[in-house]
Parts: C-alpha cells; sequence; structure tokens
C-alpha cells in the first residue's frame, strides 16, 4: 500500500479561506459537509443522491471543471453519425436546482488528516466525507511512441469531448481507401466493449462514404468483452474491411510514430491515415493524490465504497478498484446510490440499506444492431461479486436486435435524468 | 391530464385499512361489460356491429380500425395521436364525450372509479399477450398470475422502495418519462407486484428484469411498488 500524500502549505488558510467565501455559496451552518470530486455518472450521481435525500441536512459541493459534460456513453454513436455532439452534452444546472453547490475548478490537492481538498483557484474545502469519482488517466508510456502531446496526431477520444470531435473530423478526411488504425488498451479499462463498438461505428462511417478504406485494430489481449457478438457483426455487415490482430497475432507489441502517421505492429510497420490509441489507464489523479490508490487503482470496500486507505474517502466508478463490476458508467451510477445512502446514513442516522449493484452495457453494432451484457452484483467482505448475469445471443433477429437499440435510447435518457436531474 | 388519472387510481389503491392493494375483479369486470356489449364484441368470434370491437385495445391508437367508419370526434382524436392506455381509457369511461367530443357513443359514463377499474382489466384480457415486453400499461391489475394472496397483502416499506428504487431508476425515469424504456410510476401496486414476479419467475422474458427480479425477495418487491405507486 502506497500511502504518498501530498499537502499544500504554500498557502495560509486565511488566505484560502478568503478565497474560497465568494466562490462557495453559503449553506446550513454546522451541517455535515460532502465534497465530491468529479461530475461524470458517479459523482453527479452521488451529489444528486445526497442532496435530494438529505433534504438539506448535508452541504453536498460537487467539484466539476467543465462547464458541459458530455458523455463517453454513447460517444461512439456520434463517430458513426447516429448522434450529434450536442445530444451527448449535459448541464449542470438540474444539480445545481436539486440544492448541489456546483463550483466549476480543478481539485489539485487532498488533505486527509485536515479533511480539506485544496481547488487550483486557491479555494480549501473541508470536508467530513469526501467522495472522489475522477474518472481515468492514461499510464505513462503505456503505448511505444505516444504520450499526450501526440493527442492531437493520433487521438485517444477516450474522455468525450473535444477529442472526439478531432477523431471524428480525422475520419471525415480520410483519403479513399485509407486505413484508419487502432490501439486497443490492456484490462482493465473504461467501457470493456467500449473499443469495439467504436471499430463498428467507424466501419459504418466508412462503409457509406469511403467503402474501400481499411480498419487495423492492435489488441494485448486475446478476447474482449462480447466479441462473438462483434465479430458476427463485423462479417455480417462490413466483410473485409476489419483487420483485428490479437496478442496471439502480435497486437500486443505495438508502436506508433505520430510524426509520421505509422504503426507498427509486431515489427510489422503500417502507414495510416488515422490512428486512434488508447492506452492503458489508471484512476484519475486526484485519487493519487489523495493517497488512496494502490498501484493504477483506489482498492475499496465493497458495502459502501469506503477506500481501504480512509475510511471518510469513497472511490466511485472507474478509478476504484472493487471487484468484478466493469468500468461503465451504468456501474458507476449504481455504486454511487450505494455510496450516497451510506454516507447519508453515516452523517445524519438515517437508514442504511445494503448494497445492491447492477449493469448493463448496450452496444451498437450497425444501424438498429444493438446487443447487449449485464449482470448483478453483491458486497462480500473481499470485494463486490458477480451474482447472475446474461449476453445478447448471436443469431438474434432483427427485430430484437432493433428493441435492443431502442432500449439504449431510453436507457440513456433514464440515466442522464438520474444522474443530472 | 393522463397523469392525473393514475394518481387517482393510485389514491383509490391506498384508500381505506391496511388491506392488498386494491385488485381488480375481472369477474365483476365482465358484469359492468354487460352495459357495452349491446354495441361491442370482444374475445375469439368479435366482429363490429355498432361500436368497434374491443380485441387488442391496449397500446394502440384510438379509432385504430380502417374497417370500422368512426365519428369526426373519434378521427380528431386519432390525428392528435390519442392512445389507448388504463389512464385515458379510466379517464374516458368517466366521462366519454369530455375525453372525445362529438363520439357517437351513446353512453354516458361509469360514475364508480371501481366498475372502472374492473372493466378495463376486464377488457386488458382481450389484448395482446402479457409477456410481451416492453409494455407501457400495467398488466391490468391482478390478472393471469397464481401469486400466493399473501404475496399481494405484504404492506410495503416505501423507504426502503425509495433506496432499492435507485436501481430502477438508472433506465427507469423517476418522473415517468417514456423514451424507449416504460414508465413505472403510479402503478397501482397489486399491478407491480405481479409484474415483478412474473419477471422474478420468467413467465416474462425480458433478461434485465429476470435478473434485477430474480434478486429481489417479496418485501423487496412490495417495497418498491409501495415506494412507486406515490413516487413524485
Amino acid at each position: 500500500m502506497t500511502i504518498n500524500r501530498r499537502r499544500f502549505l504554500g498557502r495560509s488558510a486565511a488566505a484560502a479561506a478568503i478565497l474560497a467565501a465568494p466562490m462557495v455559496r453559503a449553506q446550513g451552518q454546522g451541517n455535515p459537509n460532502v465534497v465530491v470530486v468529479g461530475g461524470g455518472a458517479g459523482g453527479a450521481t452521488a451529489a444528486r443522491y445526497l442532496a435530494k435525500d438529505s433534504d438539506g441536512a448535508i452541504n453536498v459541493t460537487l467539484i466539476e471543471p467543465t462547464r458541459t459534460y458530455y458523455t463517453c456513453f454513447f460517444s461512439n454513436l456520434y463517430l458513426g453519425g447516429f448522434k450529434e455532439m450536442d445530444q451527448l452534452g449535459h448541464s449542470y444546472g438540474g444539480l445545481a436546482a436539486t440544492g448541489v453547490n456546483v463550483v466549476h475548478d480543478w481539485a489539485v490537492g487532498v488533505d486527509r488528516d485536515a479533511k480539506t481538498v485544496t481547488l487550483a483557484g486557491g479555494a480549501t474545502l473541508p470536508y467530513d466525507k469526501l467522495i472522489l469519482s475522477p474518472g481515468i488517466d492514461f499510464v505513462d508510456g503505456a503505448v511505444e511512441g505516444w504520450d499526450l502531446s501526440a493527442q492531437n496526431a493520433m487521438p485517444h477520444a477516450y474522455k468525450a469531448g473535444s477529442q472526439t470531435e478531432l477523431l471524428k473530423a480525422q475520419l471525415a478526411a480520410m483519403p479513399e481507401g485509407g486505413v484508419f488504425g487502432m490501439v486497443a488498451p490492456p484490462n482493465p479499462f473504461r467501457c470493456p466493449p467500449g473499443p469495439y463498438e467504436r471499430v463498428s461505428m467507424v466501419a459504418h462511417y466508412l462503409k457509406a462514404n469511403n467503402p474501400t478504406a481499411k480498419i487495423i485494430v492492435a489488441d494485448p489481449k486475446e478476447k474482449f468483452s462480447k466479441m462473438a457478438l462483434f465479430q458476427e457483426g463485423w462479417a455480417d455487415h462490413y466483410d473485409g474491411m476489419i483487420d483485428w490482430i490479437g496478442s496471439d497475432f502480435g497486437g500486443d507489441i505495438v508502436a506508433v510514430d505520430p510524426a509520421n502517421m505509422t504503426m507498427t505492429i509486431d515489427g510489422e510497420e503500417t502507414a495510416v491515415d488515422v490512428c486512434n490509441v488508447i492506452p492503458a489507464m489508471k484512476a484519475g489523479r486526484i485519487a493519487e493524490l489523495a493517497g488512496v490508490t494502490d498501484g493504477n487503482w483506489a482498492p475499496v470496500n465493497a458495502a459502501d465504497m469506503s477506500t481501504k486507505a480512509d475510511p471518510d474517502v469513497y472511490v466511485l466508478g472507474d478509478a476504484s478498484q472493487q471487484g468484478d463490476m466493469p468500468k461503465s458508467g451504468f456501474s458507476a451510477n449504481s455504486q454511487a446510490k450505494v455510496c450516497a445512502n451510506a454516507v447519508r446514513g453515516a452523517l445524519t442516522g438515517s437508514r442504511v440499506f445494503p448494497a445492491k449493484f447492477s449493469n448493463t452495457c448496450w452496444s451498437l453494432i450497425a444501424a438498429d444492431d444493438g446487443v447487449k451484457v449485464g449482470a448483478t452484483y453483491e458486497a462480500t467482505e473481499e470485494k463486490i461479486a458477480k451474482v447472475d448475469g446474461f449476453i445478447s445471443e448471436t443469431g438474434e433477429t432483427s427485430d430484437v436486435r432493433k428493441a435492443t437499440y431502442e432500449e439504449s435510447e431510453g436507457w440513456y435518457a433514464g440515466i442522464t435524468t438520474d444522474m443530472l436531474g | 391530464m393522463a397523469r392525473a388519472a393514475w394518481t387517482i387510481l393510485a389514491a383509490l389503491c391506498l384508500a381505506g385499512p391496511p388491506k392488498p392493494a386494491l385488485a381488480a375483479d375481472i369477474a365483476a369486470g365482465q358484469e359492468v361489460f354487460a352495459l357495452c356489449s349491446g354495441c361491442h364484441m370482444v374475445g375469439d368470434d368479435a366482429r363490429h356491429r355498432i361500436g368497434p370491437h374491443l380485441n387488442g385495445l391496449f397500446g394502440r391508437v384510438v379509432a385504430g380500425h380502417d374497417d370500422f367508419r368512426y365519428s369526426k370526434g373519434f378521427e380528431r382524436a386519432r390525428a392528435n395521436g390519442l392512445e389507448w392506455h388504463a389512464d385515458t381509457l379510466d379517464s374516458f369511461l368517466a366521462n366519454p364525450r369530455a375525453i372525445v367530443s362529438g363520439s357517437r357513443m351513446s353512453f354516458g359514463g361509469l360514475d364508480d372509479a371501481e366498475d372502472r377499474v374492473n372493466l378495463i382489466a376486464f377488457l386488458r384480457t382481450f389484448s395482446d399477450n402479457p409477456a410481451d415486453i416492453p409494455e407501457a400499461d400495467p398488466t391490468a391489475t391482478a390478472i393471469d398470475h397464481d401469486l400466493d394472496p399473501a404475496i399481494l397483502a405484504l404492506v410495503g416499506d416505501p423507504e426502503y422502495g425509495e433506496y432499492l428504487s435507485g436501481e430502477c431508476t438508472t433506465c427507469h425515469q423517476a418522473e415517468g418519462g417514456d423514451d424507449g424504456i416504460p414508465s413505472i410510476v403510479f402503478w397501482p401496486e397489486a399491478d407491480f407486484v405481479v409484474a415483478m414476479h412474473a419477471y422474478k419467475n420468467k413467465d416474462r422474458n425480458h433478461p434485465v428484469m429476470q435478473m434485477i427480479a430474480s434478486r429481489l425477495g417479496d418485501e423487496e418487491i412490495a417495497a418498491l411498488a409501495a415506494y412507486f405507486a406515490t413516487a413524485e
């Protein structure tokens, strides 16, 4: 276990308090304070449920740098032309109306002894309970030849927004018969079916606009989520367009050259017109700064998502190391509600109910060809453990696949409402 | 207005001393249907008479038969997108001309809410197989099930239900919106309990719902039913 606490000693507490005053709206005096860092599926949900259910008895502050939240989920559908970017954007106004104090700033430090969070703008916020839901960052040096300075030449597009738009623009600008390259990430990573849904959506776009183009995927894994379903769909819809190279064929030995736009797989260099590099991932930086990570992720207790390192610091979603749940928006939303119930109980004495988790991931392979995988989970001493699950079957009728896609649209409306009000 | 109608139904189910939520009585509904059967038929041999037959009513647009001549009032209502669901049927049966002005149906309406609930439940048995999903209408109250009456009689804990509802609202909107996944708010409690046990027992075949329901005990299903029946 790494205990690597960073503290911000450069500013006096008084100076920080002055800075904090105008920024943070006054809430109930003497109420317990919960600070939530990160306004995605985990953090937004936790903040909303805490504010909604505590009815003013808890001061809830959400720290989120962006003013518009673009969902990672469904961003592949933007690449495929099924969604516009503005359909993926959501404001935090609903959370503010629920009573959450939404502060648009970066959390840059956590002092777990003083129980404060420091913001880039200079404020220091006290907390009784701290919920971190920072999503993912990339592991340095994960793909030879690539770092964040190369993300414009070779976008990751794995945090939705400008990167996604950039990748779409590059896709649209591909020369006739060009090559779209992808470097897929090793486990564990955000959204296990995500890279393969992306391949499907890129293929869908190319089939209509650039049908002689090719897609080449270098994958460090032997198999991937919903593999049989995707491969069936690729053969049905995009025959001959997609070349997926798994680790048994050298897909794990990959290097890229952003200056010359090449990718080299197992020693063989290929010129690419677009290269989507999705590197290995780790917990968002603030989890590491708070000293609650062990290796790349933050180990948590399954019953309430509190960290193994500190019972007053919780980690939700992608950044947590919880056991069997995939890193998905659905999972983060599910974990957030368990966490909010436990935190509220600890601070106000409200009833705490047993943890229950579930997840379902929908993926779109082609127009009206949706598939899904899901499972339920329970909290054990050791981890969040899978109880039961299901997956779409190969060879399903087009009616079933269309209904699955329509269901995913319903889920999108449901989860964004559940998160943001 | 449609939601207001549901609220009335939900309120009826909650009124009075602790007892099972008002379960519709299909046999009583059949007796009420005697008021309709002069003009309308239902069942295997049903055909249009003075009024259209009433099979397959639930979930379809009003005035939906191409081979029946509807009044101008009903054609207008169809153009406006009115659909037959339990809530719209309830409003229509309470005061037909308030819902479809200019209807030729010479029927003043059913004042008794219980009569309407029973009649709607009876009519529901002539609509599509309740196993079909997704369905926006609660499978009309307490039909086609062999649930232990003790399960239906359980009084749910709405506070526990509110917590458990978090697992539902990732997909089903708490405000009752329906963008591809049906609304589950304001259902009469008995409908909710029957539907969830049908998933739990795998009588309904949606994989997500079967999975979720399989994890819920009888008390938990009762708690969810109690919460969603009155959810804001």
